[in-house]
């Protein structure tokens, strides 16, 4: 039987049949001898909402920037819809960008920055105007068309910043940190309007962050990269559940990380031995892993369970004492040092009255995972 | 507290009563008086210890005759003319050429610009009046400018450059150049570069991006400029009296002339408040200017 919802799953990137629309074929950029990206493979698909989550100065502007045009890469080549966009200058190019600081031209009304692209385009001069109230009704910036940049907010800068660039209707769409100005409870209603924009208009997006939540919101893929490579693309929830190295594990959310040493079970997935005189971790993982090799086990505070006494049956168990506690309100973490040293984190969800908790500081505890909770990686 | 804000808004209004105000009524006072020989070079006088018989006589004697004179003469309003005329020209010139250095410095890599800055600046060290004189030597018939030129065999026949209204205009272009390049770098200074950026991405060239994005946005720097430079060269002495020939009139030379070859101070000072007169419209404006930026930036 076929399964009916495949169907209405946006993976384009499984689909071998689907062309990318922008590839990076072993991008180098250089500026003098600092590398700034490093022989570089991406695949980036139509309608897409992708993100470049990075820490600063990992190169994801920088990888940006060349789509844009404003960068040539020193080695590689850039396709967009299989044509090589190397030479062509950043006003040829299909592609339209979102600044961070949003250079919004200070000298002109709401309405002629979100004309200023079209004027410069083939559009004819009497269609301008339709286009650019629909662009206002988009963003819902109507009311402000006659007003100044530096007579609107923050936020509806942001939004006629968005309007300009949609504008034109380019196949890519480049938002550089496009909410790294707003206050928190404004990004996150903005990250939704974003999507909801990306969908309504098709165009594919391309987003760089450095909050990786943003990423995880946004996006239908995400890129995280360091130092000039990338270093994982994926799913937001394959990042962040089967990250690639310690390093995705230890930048997307919070993670406990045991090094230890991995030998492969009989029965299939690999005891870790981690600390002297204690029970090895038991991990299903079916990665193909040499034995007695240094492996990095890494498992999220959420699925770490925290129990007054060893529950039954529990494929991993160790004992601790509560070292910290750290209340967020909806959910707290524990974290809890083990006679070894190590502190290991768990989060609960607070269903309880803060002043009802079950542990408090000193308190001795039990902590308990499944095989399948963590992963172990080798990098 | 009050105390202390009313003493500091003081300081600058006595200043300017002191080295201003006064001086421009003695100026006023002078212009309505008559010529005389004697020492000051005037009538009336004012003596106080005839009482207010004293002052009546005064106040009668003043007259604008002086103010009448001006116009009966078509010298006065010619040398006006001619000093707007020049004025407008310099400035036009000095602009052309100062914003593409101004252009350079503000787009030149961070660690050059203390360098350019300075080598803007630099002239100032030395007296304007030196640098006016060395112009005369590099603009003479012997001069530097007519023996390169023979001697690169462009020329045959030496050009005739000082004392003409070109060596007037070389000087205010070159003695002002600065006040023109400061206030317009600044503009530029400031503009952000995804500016220019992202008018290109949204379909400039980078020529089309200058007119439309920088070009607007660095327009107080370029008022401020030609302000700073237009309005001393109106009244602009040094440069037409030591560049300029016998044709070039300029309103600075004449009032000059008046007062120290014709000894006629009363005319003179007509002649300085008239000029006075016309400055304060460009001068107004400029204040206008720099209001208005300042409230833009806030």
């Amino acid at each position: 039987m076929a399964n009916p919802a495949k169907k209405t799953v946006f993976a384009p990137w499984d689909d071998t049949n689907e062309k990318p629309l922008i590839t990076f074929e072993g991008v180098t950029k250089k500026f003098g001898s600092f590398v700034a990206i490093d022989d570089l493979n991406l695949q980036i698909y139509t309608r897409e909402f992708f993100a470049l989550l990075g820490p600063s100065g990992c190169g994801k502007t920088t990888l940006m920037r060349m789509l844009a045009g404003f960068e040539t890469p020193t080695q590689g080549r850039i396709t967009l819809a299989g044509q090589d966009i190397g030479p062509v200058p950043p006003n040829k190019r299909p592609v339209n960008m979102m600044f961070q600081s949003y250079a919004l031209f200070p000298h002109l009304t709401v309405w002629d920055n979100i004309a200023f692209g079209l004027r410069r385009s083939d559009m004819p001069r009497d269609q301008i105007p339709a286009r650019v109230e629909e662009m206002l009704r988009l963003t819902r910036m109507e009311k402000f068309a006659q007003r100044k940049p530096h007579q609107i907010s923050g936020g509806q800068r942001q939004r006629v910043a968005l309007a300009r660039s949609l504008a034109k209707a380019p196949k890519l769409l480049l938002l550089d940190e496009p909410l790294g100005a707003l206050d928190k409870k404004l990004r996150h209603d903005t990250q939704f309007e974003l999507m909801d924009i990306q969908e309504k208009t098709g165009t594919t997006f391309v987003i760089v962050t450095h909050d990786q939540e943003e990423a995880m919101t946004v996006a239908s893929r995400v890129a995280v990269m360091n130092q000039g490579k990338v270093v994982q693309v994926s799913t937001p929830d394959r990042i962040y559940e089967t990250p690639a190295t310690a390093y995705v594990a230890d930048f997307i959310g919070e993670v406990n990380l045991v090094e230890g040493v991995a030998s492969p079970n009989p029965a299939g997935g690999y005891a870790i031995a981690w600390a002297e005189g204690q029970a090895p971790i038991v991990s299903a993982c079916d990665k193909s892993i040499a034995q007695g090799a240094r492996v990095s086990f890494a498992i999220r505070p959420e699925k770490v369970r925290i129990t007054p006494d060893r529950p039954e049956g529990a494929q991993n168990a160790m004992q601790g004492k509560v070292h910290d506690i750290a209340y967020l309100g909806n959910i707290s973490t524990y974290h809890v040092l083990l006679p070894t040293g190590q502190i290991i984190k768990a989060q609960t969800a607070n269903s309880r009255r803060v002043e009802n908790r079950e542990f408090t500081w000193e308190d001795d505890v039990w902590l308990s995972f499944t095989d399948t909770a963590g992963v172990v990686l080798t990098e | 507290m009050q105390l202390r804000r009313t003493f500091l808004i003081l300081v600058p209004y006595l200043w300017m009563l002191l080295f201003f105000l006064v001086p421009f009524f003695i100026v006023m006072k002078i212009s309505l008086s008559q010529v005389a020989l004697a020492i000051p070079p005037y009538t009336p006088t004012l003596d106080i210890t005839q009482g207010w018989d004293g002052l009546v006589k005064f106040f009668s004697q003043l007259s604008f005759s002086n103010f009448q004179f001006l116009t009966t003469d078509d010298l006065y309003w010619r040398a006006y003319v001619s000093s707007l005329e020049i004025a407008t020209v310099a400035t036009a010139i000095t602009l052309l050429v100062g914003y593409p250095i101004a252009y350079g410095m503000a787009s030149a890599p961070d660690e050059w610009r203390p360098t350019l800055m300075m080598l803007v600046i630099l002239p100032f060290w030395t007296s304007f009046l030196i640098r006016i004189y060395a112009w005369m030597g590099i603009l003479g018939r012997e001069g530097f400018v007519n023996s390169t030129l023979e001697w690169l065999g462009i020329i045959h026949e030496p050009l005739t450059i000082l004392n003409t209204n070109w060596a007037v205009f070389i000087g205010i272009v070159y003695g002002y150049l600065p006040f023109m390049i400061l206030p317009i770098y600044a503009a530029l200074d400031k503009l952000d570069v995804s500016l220019t950026e992202s008018a290109q991405d949204l379909g400039c060239t980078q020529i089309k991006a200058f007119w439309l994005i920088t070009v607007p946005l660095s327009r107080p720097g370029v008022v401020a400029g030609c302000f700073l430079v237009f309005i001393p060269a109106l009244g602009e002495y040094v440069i037409p009296s030591l560049l300029g020939g016998s044709g070039t009139l300029m309103i600075g030379k004449v009032l000059w002339e008046e007062f120290s070859s014709n000894r006629d101070w009363p005319v003179a000072s007509a002649v300085a408040v008239v000029l006075l007169l016309i400055l304060v419209v460009p001068i107004i404006l400029f204040q206008r200017n720099q209001q208005r930026q300042q409230e833009a930036e806030q």
